[in-house]
Formats: C-alpha cells, structure tokens, sequence
C-alpha cells in the first residue's frame, strides 16, 4: 500500500523530520534522524526511478483531490533521476556532516544545523516531485531559505555577508520566477503544469506567455547561477560550512536547471522555447562565456574553495551549453552532467573540508606540500580535478564527450573545439593544486598534520571513487540521462 | 486597451521597479531590505487584482448571486505573504548579525574591512 505514496513520503519524511528535530534539542540525536532521512529519501528515489524506467509516468493526487484542481506530483523519468542526484549525495554527505559539523558549528547550535539541513532537503527533493507551479515556488523558497541559514553558519564572519547577499539575489530570482508562474496562471487558469502546457497553445494572448518565459529565465537562472547571474555564488560556496558547501554545490543549482528544462520542454514547449526565439544562442553565448571565464577568474584564486567555486560556474555552463544544443545529444550531454558533476564537486568540497578540519583554512599559501601529510586526501582531490579536466576513465570525459558529439552532429565543430580548449583551462587551476600540494615542502605545520578522519574520509572517498567508476561503467547514468532527454523531447507530461 | 482602467497594473509596475531600484541603488542592507519587500509586494498586488470582478462577490453559493470573484489567488498570496515575511524576517536576523560581527550595516563599509582584512 505504500508503495503508492512514495512520491508525497519523498518531501514529508524530511519535512516532519525537521520540527522533530527542534523538539529534540540534541545534536547527535538530530544527526541520526538526518541519516535516517537521507538514507530514507535514497532508498525511495531509487524505487520511484525503477517504476518510471522506459518511460513510466506517476501521477499522484495530494489528498485525493483530483489534478488539476488539487496539487499533483508527478514523476517521470526526468525528476525521478534528478531525486536521485539529490538524496544520493544527501544521503553520503550527511555521514560526513558529523565530525566536520563538530568542527565548525558552536555545539548548541548543532540541532539546528541538522533541521535547516532538513528542511533544505525537503525543498530541493520537493521541487523535484511536484507537478504544479506554485507548489514549485513554495518548495524554491524552503530550499533557498534554509540555504541561506546554513551559509551564514559558516566560522568567516564573511558568510554573513555571503548568506545576506545570496539571500537577496535569490529572493529575487524566485520574485521573478513568481512573477512568471503568475502571467502564465493569468493567461491559462491553471497552475497545474501539464494542464498548463495543454492550454498554452491555445492562448491567443502571447505577449503576456513571452514575458513569463523572459521571467522566469532570468529567475532560474539567477538560482542556478548561471552567467552572468552568478555573483552570488563565489563568497557563498567559499565561506559556508565544508559540509554544506558539498551539499549545495552538489545539488542546488542542479535541482534548478531541472526546473529550467521542465519549463522549456514541458510546459512553453520546445518549439515556443528554441524555434520562435533565438533561446539556443542566448544560452549557448552565455554558457561558453561562463566556461571561459569563470575559468580564467578560477586560475587567479588565492583560496582553493574560492577556486572551486568559480569552476562551478563553469561546469554550469557546461551543462547549460548541453541544454543550449537543443537536441537528445545534447540535451543527455547535460543531464548526465548533473550528475557527473554533482559526483565530482561533491566529493572535492568533501576532501577540501577534510584539510579545514585539520588546518582551519584552504588557502593555497597555507596548505603548501600538504601530498606528504595527508596523502589520501590530496591525491582524492587531485582525482576530481582530472574529472573537472575530463581525463579519459572519469565522468567528467563522459560529460564532454557527448557535448563534443552534440556540437559536431549540428556541424559546429568550433564549439566542439572550444570544449576541449576550455580544459585546458581547467588544466591549468587544477594544476596550480598539484604545484602546491606536492612540489613544496611542508612548512613547520604542515608536516605534523595527520588524514582526516574516516567517517570524512570515506565519504569523500566513496564520490571520488564514483568519478571513476560511473567513467568507466556508464550505463546507468548514461542510460538515465539518455531517457530522461528522450522524455523531455516527447513534449507532453 | 486602455490605460484608466489598468490603473491596478501600473500601481503593480511602480512597485515592482520602485523596489528593484531600491535593492540594487542603496547600500544600507536594512534599506535593501525594504525595497526587497516593496518588489515581493508588488508581486501580491499582480496576483489579486486580476481575481477580482466588479459585482462579483465571494464564492458562496447562493440564488441572488451569479457573479464570483475567484478566490484561488488569495490563497495563494497569503502563501506568498508568509514567504516574504519568513524572508524579511531572516534578513534582518542576518543584518543583526552582520553589525554584532562587523559594527556597520552599509555595504561599502563592509566590504572595505574585508578588503583590508584579506
């Protein structure tokens, strides 16, 4: 019988979990309950992508009201791989959180950590169950809320300013997405999103449609930072807990780019999106000026997460560049980014955490000849940079090389070149690691430190080692992606 | 189309703008807040004004009425308002902590002492 709620146990688990957890008023308790739900979340995700395999579609009805008047949730190939993304790196950060959370968060406010945390992972799963767009909106906010509170936990007194600023971006962003579901729910009646894309053609109005698409773009794309919308993301990744920075970088931004496709292909429609407006080259300009810059600015960072943000921002408009193609090749090129990236930048903020933990802070001029001292860490991260650099035999050159196919099936073979230079790019920051990391000696420090512990290690680990083996073994996410474009091309939800 | 009788959309507008500007013009993050709420109020106002029918009444079923306002866009709001108000809540708790932290709450004050920090 349950088997039949799984998509509303998804977002309630956690959602009930988080005022558990103020009740509690215990940090390892709270702990607990977050591994119970994140495992919790994994184990449910994995069931719902089994049942929608092949194209499978659940609808279901909250409260039994009948869609379109009652919310739906709706899951199909699409969001059941994007909650998998999401509660799979939930589910091995939040054993890490544990000792970096003791670490960098003052103990009597641990408990609170683990309920933002919750309620974070109620919103990004939430966003990715729900068919209806105000539903979407109220789940964008719990997420983004919550986000801003766990940033601002961060020891710098600088995360209060990088939790202020994100909070003031990403209020925006989600006015504006606001502002378009509205103009959509003018025109249509319906708030319901396949009922949506079932009026939308018929609306004779299409200036009032166009100005939602413009809406709620930029409102996205202000959440999934993309450039050069991005500002908010540097300070934010490079000063939140070690913990949290995995878990958002790892997750947020892609949870958004879902909502980006799920708009463009299921409710306006392709055609609307990427025939009738030049949509494709606006996101593909933006996208390689995000991989090339970023980059570049990435070269240049004195503080190795600082780095690693603005790389973020890059493989964003990597994935952005896939979405931008407009074709299954490209459309899979992005979506398996999602999680190959996810995989990647989850366990290199995981690794770098393991060396603030030890040292305090993750800056280049601190941390030089730190292979010798702690040569698990140093060598997992130096595996995720070849994975950002797409080396052969990790996820990252699965990701580039359906871009590249992409490009050259539409005969744009500077595109394609302009993937492979841009790692050369990447080349180059992950290099400035290797430099520091193993051809300096350890200064006085340094030498004395010892590896992170195991429940930090292994976690990061088991990402590090997923870059690898989803590399090489490609039929699963590949196989997912491949359908989840294949169900975003059909059109119809 | 005429421009009296969307009178309700320009008062929208304004907002909108006015609250944007506000944002991204002041440097005092308590300001910046204000016009943050301004610009999510003016979304309330997009919402409900359109539901609103001259003549209609509440939707209540009985004979003497024929004409309803549609009451979704209420609800919907009211979701909206507790939204913002969780928002606005949490930003000023953040600038609290902001002036305990750096003694200042304009922006370019502290964004210098993290400059000459770094």
């Amino acid at each position: 019988m349950i088997s039949s709620h799984l998509p509303i146990l998804q977002v309630v688990v956690p959602l009930i979990a988080a005022p558990l957890m103020v009740l509690l008023r215990h940090g390892a308790l709270a702990w607990l309950l977050a591994v119970g739900i994140s495992w919790t979340a994994l184990a449910i995700a994995l069931a719902l992508l089994a049942e929608v395999a092949g194209g499978g579609l659940i609808s279901y009805a909250l409260g039994n009201w009948p869609p379109p008047w009652g919310i739906e949730y709706r899951v199909d190939s699409v969001n059941a791989y994007l909650a998998v993304i999401v509660s799979m790196v939930a589910a091995v950060v939040v054993v890490y959180m544990r000792r970096s959370v003791e670490a960098e968060v003052p103990r009597e406010r641990h408990y609170l950590f683990y309920t933002m945390y919750a309620l974070c992972l109620a919103g990004l799963l939430g966003i990715s169950m729900t068919g209806d767009a105000f539903n979407l909106f109220v789940f964008l906010e719990i997420s983004s809320l919550s986000t801003y509170v766990l940033i601002a936990l961060g020891r710098d007194r600088r995360a209060l300013m990088a939790g202020y600023q994100y909070l003031i971006m990403g209020t925006i962003g989600a006015t504006f997405f606001v502002i378009g579901v509205g103009l959509l729910y003018l025109e249509t009646g319906t708030l319901n999103l396949a009922d949506m894309a079932a009026r939308l053609p018929r609306v004779t109005d299409v200036r009032p449609v166009l100005a939602a698409l413009a809406f709620i773009t930029v409102g996205i794309s202000l959440k999934l930072a993309l450039f050069p919308l991005h500002l908010w993301l540097p300070n934010a990744y490079a000063y939140a807990p070690s913990a949290v920075t995995a878990f958002i970088a790892a997750t947020a931004t892609k949870v958004m780019v879902y909502v980006l496709l799920r708009f463009y292909y299921s409710v306006f429609g392709e055609s609307a999106v990427f025939s009738a407006l030049p949509m494709g080259g606006i996101l593909l300009a933006l996208s390689l000026a995000a991989i090339f810059i970023a980059s570049v600015v990435a070269i240049f960072q004195d503080n190795v997460k600082r780095m690693f943000a603005y790389s973020s921002v890059a493989q964003i408009g990597y994935i952005t560049l896939g979405v931008s193609f407009d074709s299954a090749t490209g459309l899979t090129a992005g979506i398996v980014h999602l999680f190959n990236h996810a995989l990647t930048k989850g366990g290199l903020f995981l690794l770098l955490g393991g060396i603030a933990l030890r040292l305090g802070a993750v800056r280049f001029d601190a941390i030089g000849g730190i292979g010798r001292a702690m040569p698990l860490t140093s060598f997992g991260i130096v595996l995720g940079g070849l994975s950002l650099i797409g080396v052969p035999a990790t996820v990252g050159f699965v990701s580039k090389w359906y871009l590249v196919l992409a490009a050259l099936e539409r005969g744009e073979g500077w595109i394609a070149f302009a993937v492979v230079a841009s790692s050369l790019l990447a080349v180059a920051y992950v290099w400035r690691f290797v430099e520091v990391a193993y051809f300096r000696e350890p200064a006085g420090k340094i030498a004395e430190l010892k590896e992170a512990p195991a429940s930090m290690l292994v976690p990061a680990w088991l990402m590090i080692a997923g870059c690898v083996y989803f590399g090489l073994d490609t039929a699963l996410t590949l196989g997912g992606a491949g359908d989840a474009a294949k169900v975003l091309l059909r059109g119809t939800w | 189309m005429n421009i009296a009788s969307h009178y309700s959309y320009w008062a929208t507008i304004f907002l909108t703008v006015g609250g944007l500007y506000i944002v991204i013009a002041r440097g005092n993050l308590v300001k910046k807040l204000i016009g943050l709420a301004i610009f999510q109020t003016s979304v309330y106002l997009l919402y409900i004004a359109p539901g609103k029918l001259i003549g209609g009444t509440a939707p209540i079923v009985a004979e003497q009425f024929q004409v309803y306002s549609n009451p979704l866009p209420h609800v919907l709001i009211l979701t909206a308002i507790v939204v913002g108000v969780a928002t606005l809540a949490l930003g000023l708790a953040l600038v609290v902590r902001i002036r305990e932290a750096y003694g200042s709450i304009e922006e370019d004050e502290i964004l210098a002492q993290d400059r000459d920090a770094a």
